[in-house]
């Protein structure tokens, strides 16, 4: 199934399960996203933006070193990160701020968890003179600090969350507390493809465009769509970003979560390889949870992956087995983020160091005429304090 | 017939508005949920809403959010909050709605939820995170048992979501005084009245007010608009001032259900 129903459900996964409150709003948002999608206009006004103010097209780049060590299939990186704000969430963002303006909003508001989505809300808010206040976890605040100060400076407050984990999922039960509060004037962009109906589409649709470019940049530099797809999975918005495009060819798709400290010890943030089907922030997708419905406390070195829950269509690609999911511990992701810095000289974020690890185990067993796309979805900058404190 | 209808419709007899306390269950213990609730019916609340906590309640402001931590710190589980019902309909004819989230009960199986709910005799179900449309299952089950269904109507409601609810509501239909979470507010929006109005109109069902009401003059106040009211933040301070001394906190939350009462009774 290609799209949604039009309940929002990806087979059995997605709907909108929300307080009545939000229900008008997520009704409101539904239709003017689909008059957005159908003018012209919208779409030519942010190509423009994504061209350049966030520097798209990004390359497909031949990772010759990475592929050497590897010793088997060619390993091309889709360089997301080498956009403004330095990570894929700004595709989202670029989209879904620009759709606020059209719903004549003034305030928009998102959690984060890395700081990835929260500073290309922040960025994409200043850009367009909007209110911004960003939801984000005590625990996150503390690791990602570098990100914190860069929101501030771009004029957002930045709201510390001290409830459960005190990590993304709070911070989002957080933002869905103030929407709710808000509603009438307040736009919630959420920076994954998850949350209640229209969001897991709508995000996917504005994340799509890697893709879409990966696509054309595979038939033009190898002649030929790629045999795989690596993209590591914590909502999953760079994973569909860059599987949608590709749905139809018979290309492999993998989706890497994180196993954290291995999949054995309860502390990671695997949700689709050991998650149960649950309802989590607006919709019915895997999540992590105990015996009681309770939700469980996820755990990763990459705080933008360390989340509990799972966009519903990669639920839907797990049960069709349109896609493979499979999970990296924090110490693989860790040596994956040293091979592609000491090899490429490319500095990958924690959260694609996971994606990085199991293309080069994947590529070792493939013969070398195979092609593998990881999706580079941010850099490093923003970990480099948590890697200088367990290198 | 179902303790909630009953219950609406003696006050209707008497020409009083119901008074609907919530509690969390489990906080700070099952047993002293027992002698709260025991002691809210006796100081004349007229219908208890118990919370089953859950580890991310969206729709509940700091106050609930607090009490569902310390329920679920405390070890309490939906089906202890089961067994603790069952003992209680003992002694206890007060009718009780659960509130929860739907992971809880998706987890515990919609059907086995409702049949437990019938088993234990809890009269009705309220789970804010479940709009209508995605109710199908549980008003199917919640039907054949005779377990009230309660749906929310909110300030942003659509008059064609409004009818849907009142359609799906069976009980009583929950009104949301405002848009936000549960909490004590000194102020509430003026617009209640005439959005009650509105509910009432289409809907020959009793309409309960809550979100905000903290203070025996706003439940006056509510009380005069609607067939009921529902305080909860307000209660749920005081058990959490009292932690750690049940015999004062039974007391001060009877005092307190005896003024409230009195408000909602003579409004």
């Amino acid at each position: 199934m290609r799209s949604p129903d039009r309940h929002g459900y990806f087979g059995n996964f997605g709907g909108k399960f929300v307080p009545e409150t939000l229900m008008a709003a997520l009704s409101e948002l539904e239709i003017a996203y689909k008059k957005a999608c159908a003018k012209k206009a919208f779409k030519e006004e942010l190509d423009s933006y994504l061209k350049d103010y966030a520097g798209r097209p990004t390359p497909l780049y031949f990772a010759e070193r990475l592929t050497e060590r590897a010793g088997g299939a060619r390993i091309y990186l889709k360089r997301e990160d080498l956009l403004h704000t330095g990570a894929h969430k700004i595709n989202n963002t670029l989209g879904q701020v620009l759709l606020a303006l059209k719903m004549g909003k003034s305030r928009v508001i998102a959690e984060t968890g890395a700081g990835q989505h929260g500073v290309a809300t922040a960025t994409v808010a200043a850009l367009f003179g909007l209110e911004c206040e960003i939801f984000m976890g005590e625990e996150d605040i503390k690791r990602q600090a570098v990100n914190v100060f860069k929101m501030k400076l771009l004029k957002a407050k930045v709201t510390p969350v001290s409830s459960g984990s005190r990590t993304l999922k709070d911070a989002m039960n957080e933002a869905i507390r103030n929407w709710v509060t808000n509603v009438r004037t307040t736009y919630y962009c959420i920076g994954s493809v998850a949350g209640p109906h229209p969001y897991p589409v709508m995000v996917r649709d504005f994340q799509s465009v890697i893709g879409r470019e990966a696509r054309v940049q595979s038939l033009r530099i190898f002649k030929s769509i790629p045999d795989h797809i690596v993209a590591c999975v914590g909502g999953g918005s760079n994973a569909m970003g860059i599987f949608y495009a590709f749905l139809n060819d018979k290309v492999k798709f993998a989706g890497v979560e994180a196993a954290g400290l291995g999949l054995g010890t309860g502390k990671h943030a695997a949700t689709l390889c050991k998650g149960s089907v649950g309802v989590l922030h607006g919709s019915k997708s895997y999540i992590l949870q105990d015996d009681d419905g309770q939700i469980e406390i996820a755990h990763s070195i990459s705080a933008g992956l360390d989340y509990p829950g799972v966009g519903p269509e990669h639920s839907c690609f797990k049960e069709s087995g349109r896609a493979q999911y499979v999970a990296v511990t924090d110490k693989q992701a860790l040596e994956g983020f040293k091979m592609l810095t000491e090899l490429e000289g490319i500095i990958p974020a924690l959260e694609s160091s996971h994606a990085v690890y199991y293309a080069s185990k994947l590529a070792k067993k493939l013969s070398k005429d195979k092609k593998i796309i990881v999706c580079l979805s941010g850099r490093g900058d923003k970990d480099i304090d948590i890697v200088r404190g367990v290198l | 017939m179902n303790r909630i209808d009953k219950k609406f419709r003696e006050l209707k007899r008497e020409g009083k508005k119901a008074f609907i306390a919530y509690i969390t269950a489990g906080d700070p213990s099952l047993s002293v949920t027992k002698r709260i609730v025991l002691s809210l019916e006796e100081s004349g609340a007229d219908i208890v809403e118990l919370g089953i906590p859950f580890s991310d309640p969206i729709a509940d402001g700091p106050t609930i959010q607090a009490a569902s931590h310390r329920a679920l710190a405390g070890g309490v589980t939906l089906k202890k909050i089961f067994s603790m019902m069952g003992a209680l309909r003992k002694t206890t004819r007060i009718p009780v709605a659960f509130m929860t989230y739907y992971n809880p009960v998706l987890k515990y199986g919609v059907e086995k939820f409702v049949k437990s709910c019938k088993h234990n005799g809890v009269d009705g179900v309220i789970i804010p995170d479940l709009p209508h449309e995605e109710a199908k299952d549980l008003i199917r089950c919640a039907r054949r048992e005779g377990v009230a269904t309660i749906f929310l109507a909110a300030p942003t409601s659509t008059r064609k979501r409004i009818k849907d609810i009142v359609k799906s509501s069976t009980g009583f239909i929950y009104y949301v005084s405002l848009t936000g979470v549960t909490g004590a507010r000194s102020k509430l929006p003026p617009e209640i009245a005439s959005n009650v109005r509105a509910i009432k109109s289409m809907a020959r069902k009793p309409v309960a007010v809550g979100f905000g009401i903290s203070s025996p003059g706003q439940a006056r106040d509510m009380a005069r608009i609607a067939d009921g009211v529902i305080v909860g933040s307000a209660i749920v301070k005081i058990v959490a001032a009292n932690q750690k001394n049940s015999k004062m906190l039974i007391l001060k939350i009877s005092q307190f259900t005896k003024t409230l009462a009195r408000g909602i009774h003579n409004a």
